[in-house]
């Protein structure tokens, strides 16, 4: 039996097998291109040929300007997205829950996801059209007598503008879960409270958002690990030189160091810098999360 | 559930079916935008006219497309770069998530493996290592660069392990004695079982490759190799990054565009999406929840 057992096993790692080495081209191998951080990295040269110097790209990185603005352009967009990313859709779902008619609700559950599986580069090509100097916004304001404005070159309202958008596309499909928490609280709770004289806001108010608690909960500590990602296709998409103070963030900035300007080793640096952070904030996130509402990944 | 028949509670619901139908309509809006400039005249289109509906109809736009070769080309690689990649991860992915759902005792690496995964989900080398990495494959402008650069999709495989977890031991152990080895047991018997988490995994991995639009812009040099999506983002969308810029020639820039045209090719690029959404639709809501939330 045990020669049996052993002869199954042997099939698992074949199976394993062709992901592993996936796995290994294209996520561990690129860990050892880590070290150009550290050296002054020389393409002709390469990784074993540049010249190492410490912590000089880390020390630059901190002496320059941008490297502030974009931290601070990065924090206030994800952490705006993450709070409206959580309580649109709550308030979406509360609301989608209350209507009685099934097709109708199934209507607007289906249109409501589709923007989420729409690209950041059709997404931001409309958004753009809209928001344009001729777009249908200014067309809108020109109604009631208002000049048309530079929506997308103005970097006062640039970033509302990326969190709106985001929250946008992506409110339907974040409700879904709320949705499926929804479904699964026990009726009889309802009852009980309609009993005790309850109308219907005093029930969504003392029943339905405690039993919501723990999924709120869930997904706003899940959304703070990811708070360094503030969404590259979106912004790379929508902005330009004019919206940088604003709106550039960490991957933006990046991008344009490393594969615009070629500055290899500084890029490199920043890019662990920002992974380094999202990896402790994230694995803090998941055990948070594991202690307050029991959700485990595997 | 009991409901309300007081005044309030009505009025509360003809207030709340009005609103959530013009939530709706805002996510339809801009498909809608989109068609309408589409087959606007050329200068209505440009000259902001359009708004609500279309002005001046003319198809010059879609006959414009219909000889761009260079737009067709972008288009068949993106599908062959989706049904690849999905094909690919798909099959990768359930290959890995079987094992991984047994237990430690059946499938002894089964932690470390999980362990792996999970770290390379986390963390990564970042843009510069993982862009040298792929050069030096030799992978520059070649599709394999668009179907396998962007990794193994770790959070799939593992909402596939969670489900082929939830699935009955019994029906295995029936095919064990029917003589059916892992292989069989896997595509014969596990796979059929698990298709909503299937056709969940199918529709998000199919639709990351069709939208993809980075890895296009990166790792291909030659815009011929371009998919659809990068075509479209460094036609209608891109703007010089590296110079500066005033409002005023921003605006410029944005005025010379061919609103109509372009709108013509945004809104080709959504009808694959539009297809085949409506048919996987019906799965996800299903798929996500069992994959993501266990008893």
């Amino acid at each position: 039996m045990k020669g049996k057992r052993g002869n199954v096993e042997k099939h698992y790692y074949l199976m394993v097998l062709p992901g592993l080495v996936w796995l290994f081209l294209f996520s561990i191998v690129p860990m050892v291109g880590i070290v150009m951080a550290f050296q002054d990295y020389n393409p002709g040269l390469g990784i074993f040929g540049s010249e190492w110097i410490g912590l000089e790209n880390f020390r630059y990185l901190m002496q320059l300007d941008d490297s502030k603005q974009v931290i601070i352009n990065t924090l206030i967009i994800s952490s705006g997205k993450i709070v409206l990313n959580l309580l649109i859709p709550l308030i979406f779902a509360l609301l989608l829950n209350e209507v009685t008619q099934l097709q109708y609700k199934k209507l607007v559950q289906t249109i409501v996801y589709l923007p989420h599986f729409i690209s950041w580069v059709i997404m931001a090509s409309i958004v753009i059209n809209i928001f344009g100097y001729r777009g249908a916004i200014n067309t809108i304001r020109g109604w009631f007598g208002l000049e048309p404005r530079l929506f997308m070159a103005d970097p006062s309202i640039f970033r509302q503008l990326v969190i709106g958008t985001d929250v946008w596309k992506s409110f339907g499909f974040n409700a879904v879960i709320f949705l499926a928490a929804l479904t699964s609280i026990n009726p009889n709770l309802y009852e009980a409270a309609t009993i005790d004289g309850t109308n219907r806001w005093q029930r969504t108010w003392y029943v339905t958002l405690p039993e919501l608690k723990s999924t709120i909960v869930l997904l706003g500590v899940l959304g703070l690990g990811n708070i360094l990602n503030a969404g590259f296709d979106q912004v790379y998409n929508l902005y330009n030189p004019l919206v940088y103070s604003t709106g550039d963030i960490l991957d933006t900035w990046i991008y344009r160091l490393g594969l615009t300007n070629l500055q290899f080793s500084l890029a490199t640096a920043a890019g662990l810098f920002k992974s380094v952070v999202s990896f402790v904030l994230i694995t803090i996130s998941y055990v948070l999360a594991y202690k307050f509402a029991d959700y485990k990944i595997f | 559930m009991v409901r309300d028949r007081t005044f309030w509670s009505r009025a509360f619901d003809v207030a709340n079916i009005v609103i959530l139908g013009l939530i709706t309509l805002s996510c339809l809006y801009p498909l809608w935008y989109t068609f309408c400039l589409s087959i606007s005249n050329k200068s209505a289109a440009n000259a902001g006219l359009v708004t609500f509906y279309p002005i001046g109809f003319s198809l010059v736009s879609y006959k414009e497309i219909i000889s761009d070769i260079k737009f067709f080309n972008s288009f068949w690689i993106s599908i062959q770069r989706t049904i690849l990649g999905t094909g690919i991860s798909l099959l990768v992915g359930i290959m890995m998530a079987y094992p991984l759902s047994k237990s430690k005792d059946e499938f002894r690496a089964r932690d470390i493996i999980m362990w792996l995964l999970i770290f390379c989900m986390l963390f990564n080398g970042g843009l510069i290592p993982w862009y040298i990495t792929v050069r030096n494959y030799g992978l520059l402008d070649t599709i394999w660069a668009l179907v396998l650069a962007g990794g193994l999709p770790i959070f799939n495989t593992i909402l596939i392990m969670n489900f082929f977890r939830s699935l009955p031991k019994d029906i295995e152990e029936a095919a064990v004695i029917d003589g059916a080895g892992p292989w069989r047991i896997l595509f014969g018997i596990v796979v059929p079982c698990s298709i909503p988490v299937i056709a969940t995994i199918t529709l998000f991995v199919g639709v990351y490759h069709w939208n993809e639009f980075f890895h296009g812009l990166v790792l291909m040099s030659d815009a011929t190799k371009y998919p659809l999506q990068t075509y479209i983002q460094q036609l209608v969308v891109s703007i010089p990054t590296n110079t500066s810029l005033t409002p005023d020639q921003y605006k410029r820039l944005s005025e010379l565009s061919n609103q109509s045209l372009n709108a013509a090719k945004v809104f080709i690029a959504m009808i694959p999406m539009l297809i085949v959404y409506p048919f996987l639709q019906r799965y996800f809501v299903a798929g996500i929840m069992l994959g993501a939330i266990k008893e």
